[in-house]
Order: structure tokens, then C-alpha cells, then sequence
């Protein structure tokens, strides 16, 4: 048992540090740090064109394989890129869907056809995806979904109607994937579809919803007979489940340092103010900014233990299962840590109207955190049920 | 990334939990709570001569396995998940890795020896009342003709009425602090030492609380240089923790599934109450406690290995630096700390949570999960609780100190 990259791994490490030191400046600097989590919306054309700039470099997409344009990057290499990434201050990935969800998701499902025509264009940061899943009663019952697909026998294509909620993008992205109900008379996971849509088309309409930041990342979606070619179903109509299940299993621990990155950054901000405005000597702030430091350095040797592989017994993996509640949970805890250490300070918004500072917008996004991605009584029912062997809800 | 058991690690995991399963049953450790001494000088024979345990991670030159510190704690998780009433920590976790530290390489020789043999330790340090940090040393050493003498009393010694050598931190009279403190190794039968049992909530392990008065030792009694052993005491002290968060682990876990297993039989309103979320969700709360307390042990553990692999055998570990400016030792400080926060509170967290998940017969004597609640308390207390710990971490954040 040990606890480091292999000496490969951190030349890896060392390459795409310098790579960032040369190409992360000059017109890309005022984006440094942007674009994350809470902060979507900020920059969004500088970003698209950092994504060329990626691109041009290599560095989108490394963990495809060669064959479609990625690096083939090991499971260790990809973790080594995300926190080289986030510790350099990269900016929000405005490519993430495409190069985390649909990319593998059409590398496992898809026809040649379909790789051919999409991959090249995430690859090249020039085309941006978004993802269909949600809707207004398909949220932790994802499997509730409404919005139906009829194949039109006279236009020979697929016809969408319904809506989609909690897009993150919607507006700048290019393409849709969607799932959607085939099987008119269907429940549940069964009769379902996936579908590559693209935006830009009479029948898809995108609203913005306000958050409680002020800001608007997420969009409600909705599709009044919109359209797509009879090819561009992933799968068989029926199969979309199976497809969507395998979409969620991609992503996997190799983002997870460098969003522990991102916390770091946001802990030293807070460890700042603090030694700046006097917090630091009050005894039950200095407790929980050691809490806070603890819970982020264990959050970091789970992932450890998640790229390693294995339960300790061989069994699956407990640490996986935790992580979410884990990390989602600790950061709520941190929001409302930096707001309690900048004390009356707090209330005090840098720019009218609403203009929240780093760590005000940070604290109020973070109640998202429990809730996207799962909820953490969902994922309190999974550890239960799968980790722990406990019944299982009953279904209606 | 290799951060798992390899399967020599994996195996002796094994072998300790097959083993401690048929001879750390609940009836076992009850009969060894209601005797004086704590423990069955039969298991502790069979512990240290059959199966080793002890000599673990001695070195193979001093007649030991030559294991690491990964194996000691899946050795300690396991204790901790059957409560093994036996006086391992006090004799491996604090004597061994004192002598490991400290020691001379005659002391090694003869001690380490003689522990390999199946011989018990504990280390002494703390004065009545006092907190697991350096004031907490109050007795005094002072230089008389060849040796020293030896004044003093000692509260919270584990194992400290059995055991059968004696590590003590004294200080030279007039100092304070991390200043003149220094260790002493001797065979507890020393003339002037005396030892008294102090009975414990947690009736698993036992404490004692040893006297010393004009006791007289020679130079070879001395761990180190006189009066500048603080850094390898406190080396010493962040060892043991590593290997006590590594025994809260196994207190966690088993705490946790003995719960689980209760609520899966017990029948209220028709079903089982392991089928209501209510619960379910209080078990998955717990899991999650378990399962990053094993992250933050096993990554001390590692962290350990290497602060003890880093110091040569037989010099002075630390140099002259009295606040540990070695980075080995920097780095287990922090990670003894953050284990012991972590897996203290998550031991505490589900033991109280078994005991609820119990309902009535959670209060009982007749089932082991009040045993549980009793160790993790105890384990919280021993070697600093949960907030001292981060206060240590918080001096070195916020304030720029080496804890």
C-alpha cells in the first residue's frame, strides 16, 4: 500500500504543467479561475475558444482512445490532467458533456456513422453538447421521463415533443442528447430511447432559470415537435436505458482531484480572510476551519483508494459509493463556513444589484450540491440498499 | 496508484480476523473484563509466541517479522472490531515504536528481544490530570553519581499495573514545555517503582497509575540524549495515534454491522426496521463514517511506514531541531492528526448511532454494542480527542507553526 504516482505519471504531470504555464496566459488569463461550478455562465466565448486552444495542444479528450483523436490516457494520467488543470485555474470546461458523456457514450453505443459525424467536432472543441435527462417529474426518478419520440413514416424522421429541465449550456450548445419515451404506452426504464437532437431548430426552445446566485446556468428545454434524422437514435428504439446507465458509469473518479482543486483554492480563500480579519484566533472557527482542512484531505485519499481499484476485502467499492454524499456534504459545510469567517462582512454584496462575490456565490450554490447528481437521501437509499444490503424501497 | 492492500497485506488481515473471531468472541472478552489484569495470559502466549503478533513490525536484526506499519493497523482494525482485551497497543503501538524511535541499539536489542519473546511494555508520561502533550510530563529526572533519579506519578498508563517493562518521559526539575524532557527504558520490577490498577468505564482496557520514588537507573536506562527527547516522544505519541485510529476504525465498522444486522431481525409494525428510511439513512450516514476514517488510517499508516523508515536504526532520529523540522515527521504529525479527528469522532458517531439503532436492548449489559460506545469514548480521550487534534492542525494553518 502506497500513496503516488508512478514516475511516468509525473512526467505526465510535468508536460502538462508547462503546457499550461505557456498557453493558459496572455488573452486566456482573465479566465483563469472561471467558469466552474456556480460561475457557468461567465466567459463563455473566451471559453469555446480556450477549447480550441486545448484542442490544438492535445488536451481535450486524452483518455479516448487513439483511434478517435484522443491520447488513450490512463485512468492515473487523466486525474493527473484534471489537477494540473484546476491547479494552473483552467477554466470551466465548456467541452465537458461532450468529451465525458456523449463522446464514450457513442465510442461504446454508437454506429460508425454516428462516430464519424460527432466525435471529430468535440475533439476539436468546436462543437458543444448538452444533456436531455431531466424533467419536471423525472428528476431522482429519472426513470419517469415524458417527453416522447415517434419516428415520422413521411419525413423518415424522429419527432420529439416535451421538456427537459436543469440543462446546464442549453444555450451554447449545439447538439441535445435527449432521452425520450419510443414505446408511447411504456413505463419506467422500459420503451425508452436516446437521441442525438441539435439545438438550433424551430422546435427547440430554451428558457433560462434564474437561481437563487442571480445568475442562470440551468435552462429549461422544450421541444415542440423538434426533429432529428431517423439515424441519430442511439441504440435501438427500447434500448435507451441501457445506453443512459452506461453514459453515468463514465465518469467515474477521474475528475475528482481536480474538483478537489477547486475546494482546495476555495479553502485558501477562506484561510485568508480569516488570518486577514482576525477569525483565525476565534476557537470555534479555528475547529472548523480544521474540519473543513481534515474533511478535504481524507476526501482526496478516498480517491486514492478509488483509482486503485477494489474494496479492501475485494469486494465493491464502499469508498465510490460514499463519494458523492462525502464530498457534496463537506462543501455545503465550507459555504457556510467562508460566509460565518467573513462575520457582518458577509451580507455585503461587492456590486449592485447583485453581483455576489466569489465565495457569496460559492456558499449559495453549494445547496445545489446536495441536490444535483442525485439528492443525498438518494444516495443515502443506494448505500443502504447496495452497500449495506438493507431492503429496498418499495416502488409505486 | 497503489493504494490498497497487496496481497501479502490482504492475507495477514485475514488470518488476524479468522483468528481474533475464535478467540475474541463476546464471552471471551467479558471474562477478561472482570479480571484484574484485563487479558488471558494464555491468549497473549499464544498472540506473541504462536502467531507473532507482536514482533510484527520489529526489524528481522532484533528478532522480529521486519513487517510495516500497514500491516500493524489492518492488525489494529481488527482488534478493534472484536474488542481483543490484550495489551498490544500499549506494548506495540507505544513501548516498540519508543524503543523504535529512541532506543539505543543495545536497548533494541534487549528490549525489542525480549518483546519479540512475548514480553509486555507500555509507555508512562502523563501526570494526574494533564492532556496528551508535552507539560503533560511532570516527573522529574536528575543526575545522581553514574545514572539518574527517578520521581514522579503517572495516571492513564495503559497496561501500566502488568506490564513488563516501563518507557518514562521525566523531566529535569525547574523546565517546562518541550525543554529537558527525557525517556528512560527499565524492567518495571526497578526498585521504588509502584503500580496500582485504575478501574475504567471502558472495562476493555486496561489503565493503571504508576509512583515512582528515588528510583535509580544507569546511563543505559536513557533513550537518547538527556533532556532533549521531546521530538521522539512526541514522534512516539504520533505513532501510537496512527495505530489507535487505525483500532477506531475496526470500532466503527463493527459497530456499524452489528447495527445493520440487528435492524435486518428486528420486526416493529409488520416489517423489519432496517426497511425504514429512517434507518437506512442513519446506517448510510455510518458507512460513510467508516469508510473515510479507514482513508485518513490507512494513508497515516503509509505516512508512518515512511517516518519510521526514514531514520536510520540506533542514531538520534530527529537531529537538533526540538520542533521537528524533519519533513517525515511534519507529514505524520498532520496525518496522526487528521486521523485521529476523523476516526474518533467516527467511532463516537457510530457507536451512539448502534446504540439508538439497538432501541431498548442497546442499553443492556447482555449486547456488545454498550461495549463498543465504552471503547470508542475511551479510544476518543486516549492521545487527544477530536478537537485537540484539529486545534494542532489549526496552529499549523493559521498560525505557521509545526504541529
Amino acid at each position: 500500500m502506497k500513496l503516488s504516482f508512478s514516475p511516468e505519471d509525473e512526467r505526465f504531470r510535468e508536460e502538462v504543467a508547462t503546457w499550461l504555464a505557456e498557453n493558459l496566459c496572455g488573452e486566456f488569463e482573465p479566465i483563469r479561475f472561471r467558469g466552474g461550478p456556480g460561475d457557468e455562465h461567465s466567459f463563455v466565448e473566451e471559453r469555446k475558444a480556450w477549447e480550441q486552444k486545448l484542442a490544438e495542444g492535445g488536451w481535450t479528450c486524452i483518455g479516448w482512445p487513439k483511434q478517435y483523436g484522443g491520447r488513450g490516457a490512463s485512468v492515473e494520467q487523466q486525474v493527473v490532467f484534471n489537477e494540473e488543470y484546476a491547479r494552473a485555474g483552467g477554466p470551466g470546461r465548456m467541452g465537458h458533456i461532450g468529451e465525458t458523456l456523449t463522446g464514450p457514450t457513442l465510442i461504446a453505443f454508437g454506429s460508425d456513422a454516428q462516430k464519424e459525424r460527432y466525435l471529430p467536432g468535440i475533439r476539436a472543441g468546436r462543437e458543444f453538447w448538452c444533456q436531455g435527462y431531466s424533467e419536471p417529474s423525472a428528476g431522482s426518478d429519472l426513470a419517469n421521463v415524458k417527453t416522447r419520440a415517434r419516428l415520422d413514416e413521411s419525413s423518415g424522421q424522429w419527432v420529439v415533443n416535451g421538456q427537459k429541465v436543469w440543462t446546464s449550456l442549453a444555450h451554447e450548445s449545439q447538439y441535445v442528447f435527449v432521452i425520450a419515451r419510443t414505446d408511447p404506452d411504456s413505463v419506467a426504464h422500459k420503451g425508452l430511447g436516446f437521441f442525438l437532437m441539435p439545438m438550433d431548430q424551430p422546435g427547440v426552445i430554451v428558457r433560462p432559470i434564474e437561481q437563487l446566485t442571480g445568475t442562470s446556468e440551468f435552462n429549461e428545454v422544450f421541444f415542440d415537435d423538434a426533429v432529428c434524422a431517423a439515424d441519430d437514435i442511439v441504440g435501438a428504439p427500447g434500448e435507451g436505458w441501457k445506453v443512459a446507465m452506461g453514459l453515468l458509469g463514465f465518469e467515474r473518479g477521474v475528475s475528482t482531484l481536480g474538483q478537489q482543486m477547486l475546494f482546495q483554492n476555495e479553502l485558501d480563500d477562506i484561510i485568508r480572510v480569516a488570518k486577514a480579519n482576525g477569525a483565525a484566533r476565534d476557537p470555534a472557527l479555528r475547529q472548523r476551519i480544521a474540519e473543513a482542512h481534515i474533511g478535504l484531505r481524507i476526501m482526496r485519499f478516498n480517491s486514492m483508494r478509488m483509482l486503485s481499484g477494489g474494496g479492501d476485502d475485494g469486494s465493491l467499492q464502499k469508498e465510490a459509493m460514499i463519494y458523492k454524499l462525502y464530498w457534496s456534504s463537506w462543501h455545503r459545510n465550507l459555504g457556510k463556513l467562508a460566509m460565518d469567517v467573513l462575520g457582518a462582512e458577509s451580507e455585503i454584496v461587492p456590486e449592485a444589484p447583485y453581483q455576489l462575490s466569489r465565495l457569496q456565490s460559492m456558499y449559495l450554490f453549494t445547496r445545489a450540491d446536495t441536490i444535483y447528481g442525485g439528492t443525498n437521501q438518494i444516495q443515502r437509499n443506494i448505500i443502504a440498499e447496495r452497500a449495506l444490503g438493507m431492503p429496498r424501497e418499495p416502488r409505486g | 496508484m497503489e493504494f490498497r492492500f497487496t496481497e501479502e497485506q490482504q492475507m495477514i488481515r485475514d488470518t488476524a480476523e479468522a483468528f481474533l473471531a475464535e478467540v475474541s468472541t463476546s464471552a471471551a472478552v467479558r471474562e477478561a473484563m472482570a479480571t484484574e489484569r484485563g487479558y488471558s495470559e494464555a491468549l497473549w502466549q499464544q498472540i506473541s509466541e504462536e502467531m507473532m503478533w507482536p514482533a510484527l513490525h520489529i526489524p528481522e536484526a532484533y528478532g522480529g517479522l521486519g513487517l510495516g506499519f500497514v500491516e500493524l493497523a489492518a492488525m489494529q482494525e481488527q482488534m478493534g472490531r472484536t474488542l481483543l482485551c490484550a495489551p498490544f497497543l500499549s506494548t506495540v503501538g507505544f513501548a516498540v515504536n519508543a524503543l523504535l524511535v529512541a532506543g539505543s541499539d543495545a536497548q533494541k536489542s534487549h528490549y525489542l528481544g525480549e518483546i519479540a519473546a512475548g514480553k509486555t511494555a507500555t509507555l508512562a508520561f502523563m501526570a494526574p490530570g494533564s492532556r496528551a502533550d508535552a507539560q503533560a510530563v511532570q516527573a522529574t529526572c536528575s543526575a545522581d553519581g553514574d545514572g539518574f533519579l527517578l520521581n514522579g506519578e503517572y495516571r492513564y498508563v495503559l497496561d501500566g499495573h502488568t506490564a513488563d517493562i516501563l518507557v518514562l518521559a521525566a523531566r529535569a526539575p525547574g523546565t517546562s514545555g518541550a525543554q529537558g524532557i527525557s525517556l528512560f527504558v527499565l524492567p518495571a520490577s526497578t526498585e521504588g517503582v509502584s503500580r496500582q490498577w485504575l478501574p475504567t468505564m471502558d472495562q476493555t482496557r486496561r489503565q493503571a497509575r504508576i509512583d515512582l520514588n528515588d528510583v535509580r537507573v544507569g546511563t543505559d536506562a536513557l533513550m537518547g540524549a538527556q533532556g532533549s527527547a521531546w521530538p521522539a516522544l512526541a514522534k512516539t505519541l504520533d505513532l501510537a495515534t496512527v495505530a489507535l485510529a487505525a483500532e477506531q476504525v475496526g470500532v466503527a465498522q463493527q459497530a456499524l454491522d452489528s447495527s445493520v444486522a440487528y435492524t435486518m431481525e428486528r420486526v416493529q409494525f409488520g416489517r423489519t426496521i432496517a426497511s425504514y428510511q429512517a434507518i437506512k439513512h442513519k446506517a448510510a450516514d455510518m458507512m460513510l463514517k467508516v469508510e473515510a476514517a479507514r482513508s485518513a488510517a490507512y494513508y497515516a499508516a503509509c505516512v508512518a511506514d515512511e517516518a519510521l523508515g526514514g531514520n536510520p536504526l540506533g542514531g538520534n532520529p530527529l537531529g537538533g531541531n526540538p520542533l521537528g523540522g524533519n519533513p517525515l515527521d511534519a507529514a505524520l504529525a498532520e496525518a496522526a492528526s487528521i486521523a485521529k479527528a476523523y476516526c474518533s469522532e467516527a467511532a463516537f458517531f457510530n457507536a451512539g448511532c448502534g446504540i439508538q439503532l439497538h432501541g431498548g436492548v442497546g442499553i443492556t449489559a447482555e449486547y456488545d454494542i454498550q461495549l463498543y460506545f465504552k471503547r470508542a469514548k475511551s479510544a476518543e480521550t486516549l492521545l487527544g480527542d477530536a478537537a485537540w487534534h484539529r486545534e494542532r492542525l489549526a496552529r499549523q494553518l493559521l498560525d505557521g507553526e509545526n504541529v
